[in-house]
């Protein structure tokens, strides 16, 4: 009898092989926001796991700038089209976790799909930022970089400065802009990209100063905003009269600024530490990156900055087959492997975000041929992580930094303090969390 | 307006006119109505929760210190831009108008701007006048004019005008072109002469017989200013520095697109599509009546 | 008697001239040049000879290098598109704009004033419920949902409207009295004696399709269909530096064909606008 059966059962199971054989390979997509150098290599990368197996392949799509990927995605879910991956930008974050439905959370893909997906293996700074408040996480992480302070050498020395003693503080880096203006040794002292999330959400994380209310907003929904505080006040203070003093230039928000600095205008700036491969492909002049400089008066010892740049989302749609949520968490999987995410990493400048990927690259031998290029890593890694500089969560966070920059931009045209400034972006910018609150929990 | 002579039938115009009604109801009624529907809710982006909230958006809009300022920025900007590209336009045409050599390609070379796009003219335009690093940035600089859209809100509205109108000129030139082409030679050629009285027989004999063409142009030109412009000045400034070039229809694109906040945004697009409601029936008010003499 | 040269004329007509063509030829320049040399500030006014060869680069290229498709694609895709929009909305708009012209039917006030209130709904204020539309009926990411929505709009109906209106009445009676039914009417009279119209309106709406941005953006949710337009604007994304020898390149790559059909119908064009004017 059982001899039997399993002769019946025989054919059926050819049959299974057959059809596995015969239906074509999962397509699943990807949306993503990588242009240029970067979506080249996120293409290899691609095309990388699409060779490794045969059961799924990857379509990557490059859908424009990161607002226009959210948007695109979020109107393709509602119509029911949403791609099986969607790279969402830093600040999207909380949008996404309040996505409900929309959304397959990586614990819950692991769980639902088998395929560990381990927080463990990932950097803490980089793990908090994509995770609920209880460590689950939501996204899995892939471009990250962090802020640092990048130098003109040429300029330091013009202005008889040595490049090699480090600016800490920023007491150190007036002095430093002082003497880059009065001999003339470059047009700007001291600029920076990306404004808001240099001056005030990496400002916050590395002085342990609370962003807003409820552990930043992981700990609920209806967070109050804390950006007219004294640190905050402070900051912006030193740079509206650095401004004044004709130390720093303000020059434009997010990545646009970039270029000034590449062109050899300035002597200082702030900009992601993954401009590295840019530099080192444009400039013509010396250049090296340090830490962020701190305020003694807040903090004595800074701690470790956060991330930004994007991570990957899986996306739900009706009717989309386990088999294609399978593909998505093996390709998340991929890309977290210690090889893909130091490749990555090297070939980008971005930081890797597992810690097997970093050792890998140290092992290479990456960092000590390219002087500097840990300073990233080293500096999102320099402390335990505190409630503070794990990640802010709040829903409208591209206009809040919208926000923000408009009041900074308003302040230097029209003289306005920094408390004044920053009273008027509290309130402005507490309107969008208050809203966010209200549509996203109603 | 009414022609007298007409054919029979009652089926076919039906049949005619049903594909232009088919889209027309498709792509604008039914999108309209969900605009106006979306305005009395608030929606998150991704439309899980929704609740009814009245008219507490446009309340919200009406006592917004930020739409009212997008409001008069809008009107200025197209005030601005209308009357820029309007003259620029009139001027040449008036001399490309004038018997002299090389007429034809100077009006080929007029024209050609017309197809140019706006967001190609803001790319284009991104590169020249980058902070700092940007060409015409760079020649203003050595004139010791410190050029920096980025920062400096009154230079930035300056430039989105500029830009606007450049890009209109050639529109309005091809009009008044045409619009000339239909005065009669003998008019024309009494008002060529040169100098002051040759400007007072331009105002008072040719001008006139311009009306028509010209408050066509105004209309099209405001339209073109308030709407047309998104892609231009979303690429350029994006409403920045601070909001000022922050158009009406870049906050609606923010709002919605970018903030998420479809309700609000939705409200907003009801208000504009009333004032576009409101141009259109000027215009064709104006069209009807110069269709019946 | 030979005339004095009008100065002035020629002084404010090259001025024009000048001041569009400035900007185009810096683009020009700018596109021979190195991109590293372009982002340190240094952009001569002359273009490097050895630097034309970008834009046989760029046709080859664009987009490529990130998952999307080269230049030459987009182009072919945006002339689809521009053709397809221009005779698409002249074929709808001449029909109907006829029925209205020439007809009295049921409700054919209601019809004229549904198509009329459209008239200059921008895309930017309903493009989320038109996305919707479109993904109902299964159109997004194909060329007909790329086309359709902006083929909607009522500006060249009112147009043909407005040109049918200054047809004489003697013409459709003399028609009839040959005995020409409508639709003979309408192809062997009414189109013929439109033609300056018909190119004037051909020119005007292929470029309004080939200039479209926000509408191909959402609606072309993988590299198959992206528009030249589209992609340069993409192309100077703030996430990474732009390349910007090659995006110079393709935004002359991306003038040519609509400066081409401007000129090339420059008579018509002019003389339609004329005659759609009186």
């Amino acid at each position: 009898m059982k001899r039997r059966t399993l002769i019946a059962a025989a054919p059926a199971t050819a049959m299974v092989a057959a059809t596995a054989r015969a239906t074509a390979p999962t397509t699943i997509t990807l949306w993503h926001a990588m242009s240029g150098a970067l979506g080249q290599k996120l293409q290899s990368i691609v095309d990388a796991f699409n060779k490794s197996q045969s059961a799924a392949q990857v379509e990557a799509v490059y859908k424009g700038s990161y607002p226009e990927v959210l948007t695109a995605t979020i109107a393709a879910w509602r119509a029911g089209k949403a791609p099986s991956i969607a790279q969402v930008f830093d600040v999207g974050t909380a949008d996404m976790l309040a996505a409900g439905r929309a959304v397959v959370d990586v614990w819950k893909l692991a769980e639902m799909t088998g395929v560990a997906i381990e927080p463990a293996t990932y950097i803490p700074a980089v793990r908090g930022y994509y995770s609920l408040n209880d460590g689950r996480m939501g996204a899995a992480p892939f471009n990250s970089s962090t802020a640092v302070m990048w130098i003109n050498e040429d300029a330091f020395e013009k202005a008889g400065l040595d490049p090699k003693t480090p600016l800490a503080t920023w007491g150190d880096v007036i002095k430093a802009a002082r003497a880059v203006k009065a001999r003339g040794a470059a047009e700007i002292p001291v600029m920076t990209s990306w404004p808001t999330w240099v001056h005030f959400e990496q400002f916050a994380a590395i002085h342990n100063v609370e962003y807003a209310t409820l552990n930043d907003g992981f700990g609920g929904p209806k967070p109050k905003l804390m950006i007219d505080s004294a640190p905050f006040v402070k900051n912006l203070g030193t740079l509206l009269s650095m401004q004044k003093e004709g130390l720093f230039k303000y020059e434009g928000r997010d990545g646009a600024p970039s270029p000034i600095f590449y062109a050899g205008k300035a002597a200082i700036t702030f900009d992601s530490s993954s401009i590295y491969g840019q530099l080192k492909q444009s400039a013509k002049f010396k250049f090296s990156d340090t830490y962020l400089p701190y305020h003694p008066s807040v903090i004595k010892k800074p701690i470790n900055s956060i991330i930004g740049g994007a991570a990957f989302w899986a996306m739900t749609a009706p009717h989309r087959s386990k088999t294609e949520y399978h593909a998505v968490a093996e390709f998340f999987r991929f890309i977290s492997t210690p090889k893909n995410d130091a490749g990555w990493a090297e070939a980008t400048g971005y930081v890797p975000v597992t810690e097997a990927g970093n050792a890998l690259i140290t092992k290479q031998g990456f960092y000590a041929a390219n002087p500097g290029t840990d300073i990233a890593v080293k500096q999102l890694t320099r402390s335990q992580v505190t409630k503070y500089s794990r990640g802010i969560r709040l829903g409208g966070m591209p206009e809040i930094r919208v926000i923000i920059e408009e009041e900074w931009e308003r302040a230097i045209q029209n003289g306005a303090s920094a408390h004044t400034a920053l009273a008027r972006a509290q309130r402005r910018a507490q309107a969008m969390v208050d809203r966010f609150a209200r549509t996203a929990h109603a | 307006m009414e022609r007298r002579t007409l054919f029979n039938g009652r089926l076919l115009p039906a049949v005619l006119v049903l594909p232009q009604l088919a889209i027309t109801i498709l792509f604008f009624i039914l999108p309209a109505y969900k605009a106006f529907a979306e305005s009395v809710r608030a929606t998150d982006a991704f439309g899980l929760h929704t609740s009814f909230v009245g008219f507490a958006n446009f309340l919200h809009l009406a006592r917004s210190n930020l739409y009212q300022h997008a409001m008069i920025r809008t009107g200025v900007f197209c005030v601005a831009v209308t009357v820029l590209a309007m003259a620029a336009g009139l001027v040449l045409a008036v001399f490309a108008d004038r018997a002299i050599k090389g007429r034809a390609i100077y009006r080929t070379l007029l024209i050609w701007p017309y197809a140019i796009a706006p967001a190609i003219a803001s790319v284009i335009f991104v590169f020249l006048l980058q902070p700092q690093i940007g060409l015409i940035t760079n020649l203003l600089g050595r004139l010791g004019i410190d050029f920096d859209y980025a920062t400096n809100g009154g230079q930035a509205f300056l430039l989105i005008i500029l830009i606007a109108a450049w890009k209109q000129v050639s529109y309005n030139f091809i009009f008044y072109v045409a619009g000339l082409q239909s005065v009669p030679r003998s008019v024309i050629e009494a008002a060529t002469l040169d100098g002051a009285r040759g400007f007072h027989r331009f105002r008072t004999m040719i001008w006139p017989l311009l009306t028509p063409t010209t408050f066509f142009l105004i209309i099209v030109n405001f339209v073109y200013a308030a709407f047309d412009t998104f892609a231009l000045i979303f690429a350029l400034t994006a409403g920045g520095p601070g909001t000022a070039t922050e158009t009406l229809v870049v906050k609606v694109y923010r709002d919605g697109v970018i903030n998420l906040d479809l309700g609000g945004s939705a409200a907003q697009s009801v208000i504009l599509m009333a004032i576009i409601v409101g141009l259109t029936a000027i215009q064709f008010r104006y069209t009807g009546k110069r269709a019946v003499s | 008697m030979t005339r004095k040269p009008d100065y002035l004329a020629h002084a404010i007509l090259l001025m024009g001239v000048l001041i569009f063509i400035f900007p185009i030829w810096v683009t020009f320049a700018g596109a021979t040049q190195s991109a590293a040399a372009i982002n340190r500030g240094d952009i001569s006014l002359i273009p490097r000879l050895s630097g034309l060869v970008v834009f046989v680069q760029a046709l080859g290229l664009g987009n490529a290098a990130k998952g999307g498709v080269p230049v030459w694609h987009m182009l072919l895709v945006s002339f689809g598109m521009a053709l397809g929009i221009a005779i698409g909305k002249i074929a709808i708009s001449a029909l109907s704009a006829f029925a209205i012209a020439f007809f009295r039917f049921p409700f054919r006030m209601l019809a004229f004033w549904l198509i009329f209130i459209t008239l200059m709904l921008p895309v930017e204020v309903r493009i989320i419920p038109t996305y919707s539309v479109m993904s109902d009926f299964h159109l997004i990411n194909t060329f007909t949902g790329l086309t359709m929505p902006l083929i909607a709009s009522a500006t060249a109906t009112l147009l043909f409207r407005q040109v049918f209106l200054t047809i004489p009445d003697e013409l459709v009676e003399a028609a009839k009295l040959d005995g020409a039914g409508p639709m003979r009417f309408f192809f062997d009279i009414l189109l013929p004696v439109s033609g300056a119209n018909l190119a004037a309106l051909f020119v005007i709406l292929f470029i309004y399709g080939w200039n479209q941005y926000l509408w191909p953006l959402l609606v072309a949710t993988n590299g198959r269909l992206d528009t030249i337009v589209l992609g340069i604007v993409q192309m100077i994304n703030p996430e990474a530096l732009p390349q910007w020898n090659f995006v110079m390149a393709a935004t002359i790559l991306a003038l040519i064909p609509p400066v081409l059909v401007v000129i090339a119908m420059q008579r018509w064009f002019v003389r339609g606008l004329t005659e759609a004017d009186k």
